[in-house]
């Protein structure tokens, strides 16, 4: 699903974020990527959305070389992935149910199918009675789920998630944590970057410091 | 509906949500794109009916001769003779002095006035059509009859026409010039107002993007937001001069009436309206193309 041949990143002004990185994450794998604050992991990440270019080496996702692609060919293949980002990104002048609906009506889907599938979304993540609050009323447990949601309503084959657990006290965080192992139990392929690589004590770990592999 | 129009009609949905949203805003701006737009539309306007006026008041250019006062009938036989055999005259006509006078007696406010002079104040006079109409033709015939005796005086129709033509030529310059200036300041208002726009939808841009939004999907209402507030103010500016022309009707009609000339106001053609709405809108989707340019390239 994944494959890093040899992977550099190095931002300006000489910066590297990472260097060399070689892995593989199989289709239907539960990966963690770990290490302290500034190993990079957020960097790898973006490098599997295409929100980052490597400076060198090649990241293939589902055989497509997306450090490569044409400006124009990336938002096809995000629409592909589910991300989660760390700070979530969500809207906060649209409630729940329109944030989820957003990528469906960035990818054109016909409205009504698109809604029932944004309330099975929410359903998933234990938000349908709250479809109408806005994000400012929703927990920090909460949001973080509606995020999930919103990376899973198009229903991708590869879920990416930047530190999902952060800022939540523990038994949230294992809530959250769930979600994801449910997701993964239904076949898709997951990479989450984690601190608390604790939290999934089952899954393939990938440990970086300071921009390398150490595992 | 596919997908493809479905956006579009979101697109224009969104972009009018927008617009009401900032209710005070979108008002300001359509009033500056409007009355900006009012003043070459005005002056179109303006030019289209003083065109009309001209072209009904000179048909064809001709050549006046006046006889002095002292000629006699004979004299002035002489005069239409000549003028007749020559080569240059397509059409001539006579217009003695009796009836000049009798003419002006009729007129308004002069009749009083001629009663009380003593003799007849008008020359014999002919109305001369030249074969060639061109200025320089007209200026050599005017010139040969000016030699011959008894002839006072001769005018050329020509010379206030050819005045006229160069008055409108002038007015229609000032037109294109003014409606380019101020179309320039149509794109800027509108260049200023989707920066703010792409400021305040910063945000929801970014994650847009992030989710896999191309472009066109990101760009669609801001271009929507810009041709429909340039569509709008030009409709303000057709309201505006449509109004104005409703309101100068009746002093106009009134002015004309006093000069025994047979004019009313018309307002803005339909050519001329359309040509407005398309440029209106198209100087707005300018100004949004420019802005996105600027502020939306490198994210």
């Amino acid at each position: 699903m994944i494959r890093f041949q040899q992977v550099s990143k190095r931002y300006p002004p000489g910066i590297d974020a990472l260097s060399i990185v070689s892995f593989e994450v199989a289709e239907g794998e539960l990966a963690v990527i770990a290490g302290h604050s500034g190993a990079g992991k957020s960097t790898l990440l973006k490098l599997i959305a295409a929100i980052e270019r490597p400076t060198g080496g090649v990241v293939l996702v589902g055989g497509q070389n997306v450090g490569a692609l044409k400006r124009a060919a990336v938002p096809y293949v995000r629409r592909n992935l589910g991300l989660v980002f760390q700070d979530q990104k969500l809207l906060f002048d649209r409630n729940a149910f329109e944030n989820v609906m957003l990528p469906l009506s960035i990818a054109g889907f016909p409205p009504r199918e698109a809604a029932k599938r944004v309330r099975a979304a929410l359903d998933k993540v234990g938000l349908l009675e709250r479809e109408k609050a806005l994000p400012i009323m929703l927990s920090g447990g909460e949001q973080q789920r509606l995020a999930i949601a919103r990376a899973v309503v198009s229903r991708p084959k590869l879920l990416i998630a930047d530190e999902p657990t952060a800022h939540l006290d523990a038994e949230t965080a294992g809530d959250v944590a769930q979600i994801f192992r449910d997701f993964h139990q239904v076949g898709v392929t997951v990479v989450i970057a984690t601190y608390d690589a604790a939290l999934f004590p089952e899954a393939r770990r990938i440990i970086l410091d300071h921009g390398r592999l150490t595992s | 509906m596919n997908a493809w129009l479905t956006h579009h009609r979101d697109s224009l949905l969104l972009a009018l949500r927008r617009l009401a949203a900032t209710p005070l805003n979108t008002l300001l701006s359509l009033l500056a794109i409007g009355i900006a737009l009012a003043l070459p539309a005005g002056g179109q306007m303006l030019l289209v009916n003083a065109m009309q006026l001209a072209s009904g008041a000179a048909p064809t250019p001709q050549v006046s001769v006046f006889m002095t006062l002292d000629a006699s009938r004979q004299a002035a036989d002489d005069i239409g003779e000549h003028l007749r055999k020559r080569g240059d005259v397509r059409n001539l006509r006579f217009v003695p002095r009796e009836e000049t006078l009798a003419r002006m007696k009729t007129a308004e406010g002069l009749g009083d006035v001629i009663e009380m002079l003593p003799k007849n104040p008008f020359p014999d006079a002919f109305i001369v059509d030249p074969k060639d109409e061109s200025p320089a033709a007209m200026e050599a015939l005017a010139r040969e009859v000016r030699k011959l005796p008894r002839v006072e005086h001769v005018q050329l129709d020509s010379a206030w026409v050819r005045r006229l033509d160069a008055l409108l030529k002038f007015g229609r310059t000032a037109v294109i010039l003014l409606a380019a200036l101020l179309g320039v300041g149509l794109v800027a208002i509108t260049f200023n107002t989707i920066r703010l726009q792409v400021l305040t939808q910063r945000a929801e841009i970014e994650v847009s993007r992030l989710l896999g939004a191309t472009d066109g999907y990101i760009r669609r209402p801001f271009y929507y937001f810009g041709t429909l507030q340039g569509l709008l103010g030009g409709a303000l500016a057709w309201l505006i001069v449509s109004a104005a022309a409703w309101w100068l009707e009746a002093p106009i009609e009134e002015l004309a009436r006093l000069y025994n000339l047979e004019f009313a106001l018309r307002p803005l053609a339909a050519p001329d309206s359309l040509i407005l709405l398309a440029l209106s809108a198209g100087l707005g989707w300018a100004g949004a193309a420019l802005s996105l340019g600027t502020h939306l390239s490198d994210q």
